[in-house]
């Protein structure tokens, strides 16, 4: 009995294995401006996740039959270092990843001003150095800094976080291990501005009053995600804020 | 009517900026009666008109503006010219030799080849099709002294400074000439090359220090002690 104690993911008091309680996301370090040969990047830190992400463009669109007449083209380029899961990842693209670079841009294109830009690409590369659960909404929400960072007209920032079902409770943020052990998850992107929601997606399975509560445990969520955002553009662009003598 | 922000904060993309009767300017859109930022900047109302100052961004063609471009490609009457931005200029020959180009005669790239700089205005672009240059003006064509440099485009408003304040004061320090691009691309022909690297270097410093005060002193203390 006792050892079965040790393997409990949410203790009795619903503290989980990390020391957060249900509804409390991971430590969030987001970094603007960190590529020199990009348009824009950012980096993040959310809990052991470790995500970089470069944005090039809106640029001439190549090959040419590709772009598009009335807006621009987005693409995501979303892709797992060798050496960022336990496993070593075969550097080849996989299924997953060719699905959440499709999943990312989706969520980022609605954000976007692409009709600003005609005939052009904009380019979102990311790279998960490390890889401990939600590297799509830490993707989503480190590649909208990016795109801030390369200058390109957005609606609003995307923030984006997961809910999960553990042991029968639902828990904020979910990391690696809660995961692989859980019975669902659901992650969301959200621009809380314009109270809409670029991506909800949801594996396993949960009642109809879980979805609701977890709705409203995402929105809760990504608020915090875009407080955390909007406090890194202010850190990184602070300098700017006194004084200009402009023509 | 009710601004949610003071003058010169720093916004950035989905901040809510106003309510009420304004127009949108520069960087802002509207969505049901409300306005907000689409871009990282400076919030800023003038005459009604709330616009946003970028911090980040690439330069969009305008007709009127002053460009200075590199030509990457030569076709038969045209030339392709890299402006910095999103989409390539166009130069017809027509708009650049004072006669007319026989392709069957006489190649483009005669006159103007890869790799060489051409300082033009817009003439008209509307995003569906690639901006069209010309460089029949007085001051315009090709570049065939001097040293060209990139610079951010958002710092160009503040190397020309106030009223052509930095600019001025930098020509008239080194008695160069000095040639600021729209597209963030900056002309200067000196008496030496050494000249030339130390305006560059001033230039650089005016993109470092874009938001500080007192700056033209500075840049001209700097150029001082420099040419000692």
């Amino acid at each position: 009995m006792s050892e079965s104690k040790i393997e409990r993911l949410i203790s009795e008091d619903g503290i989980r294995c990390d020391g957060r309680r249900l509804d409390e996301i991971r430590p969030i370090k987001f970094q603007l401006g960190v590529l020199k040969n990009t348009d824009g990047s950012a980096y993040v830190e959310w809990g052991r996740t470790k995500i970089l992400v470069g944005v090039m463009g809106p640029r001439e669109s190549h090959p040419k039959h590709l772009a598009l007449s009335d807006k621009a083209r987005v693409e995501a380029y979303y892709r797992m270092a060798s050496f960022s899961v336990e496993e070593w990842k075969s550097p080849a693209p996989s299924r997953r990843e060719v699905e959440l670079s499709k999943v990312i841009r989706e969520a980022l294109e609605p954000a976007i001003f692409v009709e600003f830009f005609p005939r052009t690409s904009i380019d979102i590369f990311i790279e998960v150095l490390q890889a401990d659960g939600s590297t799509r909404c830490a993707s989503i929400s480190a590649a909208s800094l990016a795109l801030v960072d390369a200058g390109i007209p957005m609606r609003d920032l995307v923030a984006s976080i997961a809910v999960g079902k553990v042991e029968g409770k639902l828990v904020l943020d979910v990391q690696d291990k809660e995961d692989k052990a859980g019975e669902s998850d659901m992650p969301m992107a959200y621009m809380p501005s314009k109270n809409a929601v670029t991506l909800l997606q949801m594996d396993g399975q949960i009642t109809h009053d879980e979805f609701l509560q977890s709705i409203e445990l995402l929105k809760k969520g990504c608020i915090e995600v875009y407080k955390k955002q909007k406090e890194a553009i202010e850190s990184h662009f602070k300098g700017a804020v006194s004084n200009e003598e402009e023509a | 009517m009710t601004t949610f922000f003071e003058p010169r904060q720093l916004v950035s993309p989905g901040t809510l900026l106003a309510e009420g009767n304004y127009q949108s300017g520069f960087n802002v859109y509207r969505e049901g009666g409300k306005y907000y930022s689409s871009m990282v900047g400076l919030a800023d109302i003038r005459n009604n008109v709330i616009s946003v100052i970028p911090l980040r961004g690439c330069y969009i063609p305008q007709p009127g503006d002053v460009v200075i471009g590199k030509v990457v490609e030569c076709i038969s009457t045209a030339w392709m010219l890299d402006i910095r931005s999103p989409y390539q200029g166009v130069l017809f020959a027509s708009e650049f030799l004072s006669k007319p180009l026989n392709p069957l005669k006489e190649e483009a790239r005669r006159y103007l080849d890869i790799g060489e700089m051409v300082i033009a205005t817009v003439m008209a672009f509307d995003r569906t099709r690639n901006p069209s240059l010309t460089a029949r003006d007085h001051g315009l064509g090709k570049i065939h002294r001097g040293t060209v440099i990139d610079v951010d485009f958002t710092r160009v408003p503040r190397i020309i400074g106030k009223k052509g304040s930095m600019i001025t004061m930098l020509k008239k320090e080194t008695g160069a000439q000095i040639l600021v691009g729209q597209n963030g691309r900056v002309w200067i022909s000196g008496k030496s090359r050494d000249e030339e690297a130390i305006i560059a270097e001033a230039i650089r410093k005016i993109e470092a220090e874009a938001h500080t005060t007192g700056l033209t002193d500075r840049v001209r203390e700097f150029l001082v002690n420099k040419r000692r």
